[in-house]
């Protein structure tokens, strides 16, 4: 790990819903460093904002209050044309629900990633060898419906990889997964960070996940707790 | 990539696909079916008017051309026209509407034929008595008519006295003088046809009658012809408008519904393609190809269609309406098609491009 700026701050960061009338606070002021580099988990009960602060983090959504920098870049500042130019670069999202598009083939999915994300190359060696490295390059021409929950979330993960992004959000990846494909996924995530220093920010609920991470940050009531 | 998505976006929802496609299909067949028969009819009128084989055509003032309603000429003037220069025939016809487009035609047989030339009897021969009816064999093979056969027209009956090859004048036959009588003609003829020595001479004909005939329309059989075009046919050309104008309003809906319902079915695969980095943009590019390959599949039906459509036309009803392929509006019917479907795919595009990614990917 190396101690070079961090490549996530986020200040004071405040998200009010707006429900009718009512006034939803889902984040009441996170303020968040990350070192480049680094596997970092996010634990909190439901409803502690979790997925709300990854979608501000990865563009999805803006503030309503606070500061986030992200790779050097101010997302506060950010137009939302620029917020689709910011999750094309430098965001890479894995769902709990795999969130594949079901009418594509496994390298389909990746090659509409690779479209959006706006980059012509052809798919690199190294990309190729991480595909076997997820025990997913003998199945990439089946839909998602024709494979097992482990490895759909195998495909999220090359798909969420594919395009180089600066951090890599992954929203309870192992939510709907068994044992064993949970084990498979968690490895794979602690691998990438360690050969490729890909820097990871994981939600679960599971404290044996959590373990995988350099780090483990709680949640609760739209706060960081210390 | 995006041709991928948009292809296997389709051929997910086949049956869908497949129905609003026809649907699109049936529009284009009714535009090109409905131009099919104007044209058709148009072109079937002057294969007739050409078919007498007569160099000049004259009716009375103040009787539509193409109707010939309204007005009538004494057959006396017949005379007239054979004393003058160059002409060596003259031909007078009655001809009265029977409900719808259709006519019965009187004619004097051996002054039309001497004019004309014979009939091409295909059965039968020519009128014996008064009640005699010549058909031709569009009429004869719609309505099933042989000869011997009783037909009634304007409440009179009339035997099939021959059936002749189409293409000459008219449908119907009867003797002039027997029509003239049931409808209150007497010694009348609503148009006649000139055979000059000479068509050269047409010009030069028609200029010496036009002095002493001030108020009748004098036309060479080609001038005549031309007339047969939709401009002149009254209302046609309004017609076709509000055909072209509901089949946008349908293709609109249909594409507008099927855009829909497949932007709201796939709320969450479009919140998976803004999380990968899809602008509103590219999802509403997205939209639009998936409405021009209906479009275009539903074009391509269309034409297919058509031709079935023509082929049924003139099989069965031959002697009402006649139908053509119209080439020349394909392109236009595709046009229609795109401009219909595009309409349609408007706010089922602009929902799905500014659809909120979030909530989009929340969604069940
Ligand atoms: N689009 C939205 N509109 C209104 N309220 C929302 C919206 N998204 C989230 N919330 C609310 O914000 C709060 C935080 O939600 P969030 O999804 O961030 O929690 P979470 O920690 O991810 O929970 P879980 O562990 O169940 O996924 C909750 O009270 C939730 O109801
Ligand atoms: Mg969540």
């Amino acid at each position: 790990m190396s101690s070079a700026a961090p490549i996530i701050t986020a200040e004071g960061l405040k998200k009010i819903y707006h429900v009718g009338d009512v006034e939803v606070p889902a984040l009441r002021g996170v303020s968040l460093s990350v070192p480049r580099g680094e596997f970092l988990a996010i634990v909190g009960p439901s409803g502690s904002g979790k997925s709300t602060l990854f979608h501000i983090l990865g563009g999805l959504a803006s503030p309503t209050a606070g500061s986030v920098t992200i790779d050097g870049e101010d997302l506060t500042k950010l137009t939302d044309a620029d917020r689709t130019n910011l999750r094309r670069r430098k965001v890479g999202f894995v769902f709990q629900k795999y969130n594949l598009l079901p009418t594509l083939s496994a390298i389909d999915n990746i090659r509409i990633a690779q479209h959006f994300g706006r980059n012509k190359e052809a798919l690199s060696p190294q990309f190729h060898t991480l595909l076997k490295e997820l025990g997913i390059h003998h199945r990439l021409h089946h839909k998602p419906r024709a494979m097992s929950g482990g490895e759909q979330q195998r495909v999220a993960i090359a798909r969420a990889l594919v395009n180089n992004p600066a951090i890599l959000l992954a929203d309870e990846p192992t939510g709907n997964l068994d044992t064993e494909n949970s084990e498979i996924v968690l490895h794979l995530l602690r691998d990438l960070n360690q050969k490729i220093g890909q820097t990871i920010l994981m939600i679960t609920h599971n404290p044996e996940a959590a373990a995988y991470a350099h780090r483990t940050v709680h949640m609760r009531d739209g706060r960081i707790l210390d | 990539m995006i041709n991928r998505l948009v292809l296997e976006n389709l051929k997910h929802r086949r049956l869908r696909t497949l129905l609003s496609a026809l649907s699109i299909g049936f529009q284009v067949t009714m535009i090109l079916t409905v131009v099919g028969i104007s044209r058709g009819m148009l072109e079937d009128s002057v294969t007739r008017a050409r078919g007498v084989g007569a160099d000049v055509w004259i009716k009375p003032p103040g009787a539509s051309a193409i109707t010939l309603s309204g007005a009538s000429m004494p057959v006396k003037i017949l005379e007239y026209f054979r004393k003058q220069e160059h002409v060596t025939s003259a031909a007078g016809t009655l001809v009265i509407p029977i409900g719808g487009v259709s006519t019965v035609t009187g004619i004097d047989l051996d002054q039309f034929i001497a004019l004309s030339g014979q009939f091409k009897y295909l059965s039968g021969g020519s009128f014996a008595g008064p009640d005699d009816l010549i058909i031709d064999e569009w009429y004869a093979q719609q309505t099933k008519k042989k000869v011997g056969d009783i037909v009634s027209i304007l409440n009179h009956d009339y035997r099939v006295c021959g059936i002749v090859e189409a293409g000459k004048l008219a449908r119907l036959f009867v003797p002039i003088t027997t029509l003239q009588e049931l409808t209150g003609n007497t010694g009348k003829i609503s148009q006649a046809y000139l055979k000059l020595s000479d068509p050269g001479k047409t010009e030069a004909v028609i200029a010496a009658l036009k002095k002493n005939l001030e108020d009748y329309t004098i036309l060479s059989i080609e001038e005549f012809v031309s007339m047969f075009n939709v401009n002149n046919i009254p209302g046609l050309r309004a017609f076709i408008y509000v055909i072209i104008g509901l089949s946008i309003v349908i293709g609109f809906l249909v594409v507008g519904l099927t855009m829909y319902t497949s932007v709201l079915e796939r709320t969450r695969e479009i919140g998976i393609l803004k999380a990968l980095g899809a602008s509103p943009p590219d999802i509403l590019r997205i939209i639009v190809r998936e409405t021009l390959l209906l479009a275009f599949g539903g074009w391509l039906a269309g034409l297919a269609l058509s031709f079935g459509a023509n082929a049924l036309i003139n099989s069965l009803i031959r002697a009402n309406l006649q139908s053509v392929i119209v080439v020349d509006w394909w392109p236009i019917a595709l046009l229609i098609a795109v401009v219909a479907s595009l309409l349609g795919a408007v706010y089922p595009g602009m929902r799905a491009a500014r659809q909120d990614a979030i909530e989009a990917l929340a969604y069940e």
